[in-house]
């Protein structure tokens, strides 16, 4: 039984909303056990959000419209990325909105806003985070779009749909390109989902933090939106990575059978990745944050020597 | 385009050496630098050997067991003790911008390539394409030898700069005649020696190895 494209398209947003907060559950539940701490499981997140939901807004006296807009509008666009970045299948309507260079934009519209939120009120707390957030953004940006474009040239198109359609069939090439073009990749993705050689999602440390800081002063269903937000791009960045470097498994069309088995396999890739990324944070310490700089330089630097790499190489 | 194994197995390989060129760019510890030139050595040493492999050319085995012998082990272990004897191992060399050294790093990779691009039209060899890599790491090597103000990393600049031309050579005619490798080797490893004798006698007679110190023409300040 063949589902409708646009079938495909509802089941990727349902899939997106309702299974982001169990994988960010898994990743702590991860990093709780190497750390030896015991956990809170996997549901944790999803009582975190609804208990959010349940409590009142507390609103700054001098909060403007902007600092109400924003947590609608980061989720609002975080969730149109879901529909964008094929999960699944290939078959994807919304895909053809967008390609990669947009992709990249519709995070930078959500950063741009919460840095905004972050200073609307006047706290320190939020003006610093801002400042911090867009210095390592606009580092991290042109690496992201490097990396990404790597693998652009390597499928010829910048469309995702296309790109995970010829890398899921191309045959084995060692490709010194697309491994330095990764390995910036998680970097970056690193850098932009806040974790930990870059900021430490758990603390709210005062002098450490970045994004926390932007996000210090909402509280209620604000507060609950922008967290599912950003377990969404969590999840969404580390589709982005399976998508553009090892998108095998992934479904042609709408097939029910061989959809089951692309959920199947992008599970086992999620926890796989989730394994990485918690092996990476915990073994490293939090960088000084005049070191970042260097870090997301090196980034772009592996991003540029894999674009070089399949001009000279390949 | 020859996509064979070897090939491929083979520019992965020029990718490293190009990495491990860079890597020697934004090190800072001495230490470190060994290691990486150490690294970069026995990527050297596996890509003469799949060039000696894929080629039938048996003679490129003998350099690169050379290679492994005298860039992974011998030099590293030679520097590494020189390090230690002039009990420098801790030192964090102050070098200005490393990000601005990485542009123009990437700068002189995309020149290289623009001047090897004659050559991959002319060569039909399958490490044509390799040969931009090894002119960049020549360059690489160099800009570390202007860029940095300590001794040992000017050296250790040196020794990169003979890997890509060794590189060079492997990539553009499948190495040299034997006697010419062979004496390239012994040179080196000379080289080696003298450095060690001249960083003894800088050490003694400037109490540091930083080179801006030779500028001085005075005993005090």
């Amino acid at each position: 039984m063949n589902l409708h494209p646009l079938a495909i398209e509802l089941l990727q947003f349902v899939l997106l909303l309702a299974l982001a907060p169990a994988f960010a559950g898994w990743v702590k539940v991860l990093k709780c056990r190497m750390q030896g701490r015991s956990a809170a499981g996997i549901m944790q997140p999803y009582r975190d959000i609804r208990r959010l939901f349940g409590k009142d807004v507390v609103l700054a006296e001098n909060a403007s419209w902007l600092f109400r807009f924003t947590p609608y509008l980061t989720f609002g666009v975080t969730t149109i990325v879901a529909g964008i970045i094929p999960l699944i299948s290939v078959d994807l309507p919304l895909s053809a909105t967008a390609d990669v260079i947009a992709l990249v934009m519709l995070f930078g519209i959500v950063r741009f806003f919460t840095a905004l939120a972050g200073m609307d009120i006047g706290t320190a707390f939020g003006g610093m985070g801002s400042s911090r957030e867009m210095t390592i953004a606009s580092l991290a940006e042109p690496a992201m779009l490097m990396a990404i474009f790597t693998v652009s040239l390597a499928s010829n198109s910048t469309s995702l749909t296309q790109m995970v359609t010829v890398m899921a069939h191309a045959e084995f090439v060692i490709r010194p390109s697309l491994a330095f073009a990764l390995a910036a990749f998680i970097m970056i993705a690193l850098a932009e989902t806040g974790r930990v050689p870059v900021d430490n999602p758990a603390t709210h440390l005062e002098l450490t933090m970045i994004h926390e800081a932007m996000i210090l002063e909402y509280s209620g269903r604000h507060l609950a939106l922008i967290e599912w937000a950003g377990m969404m791009k969590l999840t969404l960045l580390f589709a982005l990575g399976i998508a553009s470097f090892c998108p095998w498994g992934i479904s042609a069309g709408g097939d029910i059978g061989s959809l089951a088995l692309a959920l199947g396999i992008l599970a086992v890739k999620l926890m796989v990745g989730a394994l990485i990324m918690v092996l990476i944070e915990t073994g490293l310490a939090k960088m000084r944050i005049f070191r970042l700089p260097e870090y997301l330089g090196s980034a772009f630097l592996l991003a540029t020597l894999g674009m070089i790499a399949f001009f000279i190489l390949e | 385009m020859a996509h064979t194994l070897a090939a491929q197995i083979n520019s992965l390989l020029a990718a490293l050496i190009l990495l491990s060129a860079f890597a020697l760019l934004a090190q800072r510890k001495i230490m470190g630098l060994v290691h990486i030139f150490a690294w970069q050595g026995f990527f050297l040493a596996l890509s003469t050997a799949v060039i000696g492999f894929a080629s039938g050319e048996h003679h490129l085995y003998i350099s690169s067991l050379l290679t492994l012998g005298m860039k992974v082990f011998l030099l590293p272990y030679i520097l590494y003790s020189l390090v230690h004897k002039l009990k420098i191992h801790r030192d964090i060399e102050a070098v200005v911008n490393i990000p601005t050294t990485m542009l123009l790093g990437i700068v002189l990779v995309v020149f290289s390539y623009h001047l090897t691009a004659p050559i991959r039209e002319l060569s039909n060899l399958m490490t044509r394409s390799t040969l931009a890599v090894a002119l960049a790491t020549v360059m690489l090597g160099l800009l570390m030898m202007v860029t940095r103000r300590h001794a040992v990393t000017q050296i250790l600049g040196f020794l990169a700069m003979e890997n890509g031309l060794f590189f060079a050579a492997t990539s553009a005619t499948y190495g040299m005649p034997m006697v010419v490798e062979l004496g390239v080797a012994l040179d080196l490893l000379i080289a080696a020696f003298i450095f060690g004798i001249f960083f003894f006698h800088i050490n003694t007679t400037f109490d540091s190895l930083d080179v801006d110190q030779m500028a001085k023409l005075k005993e005090t300040d």
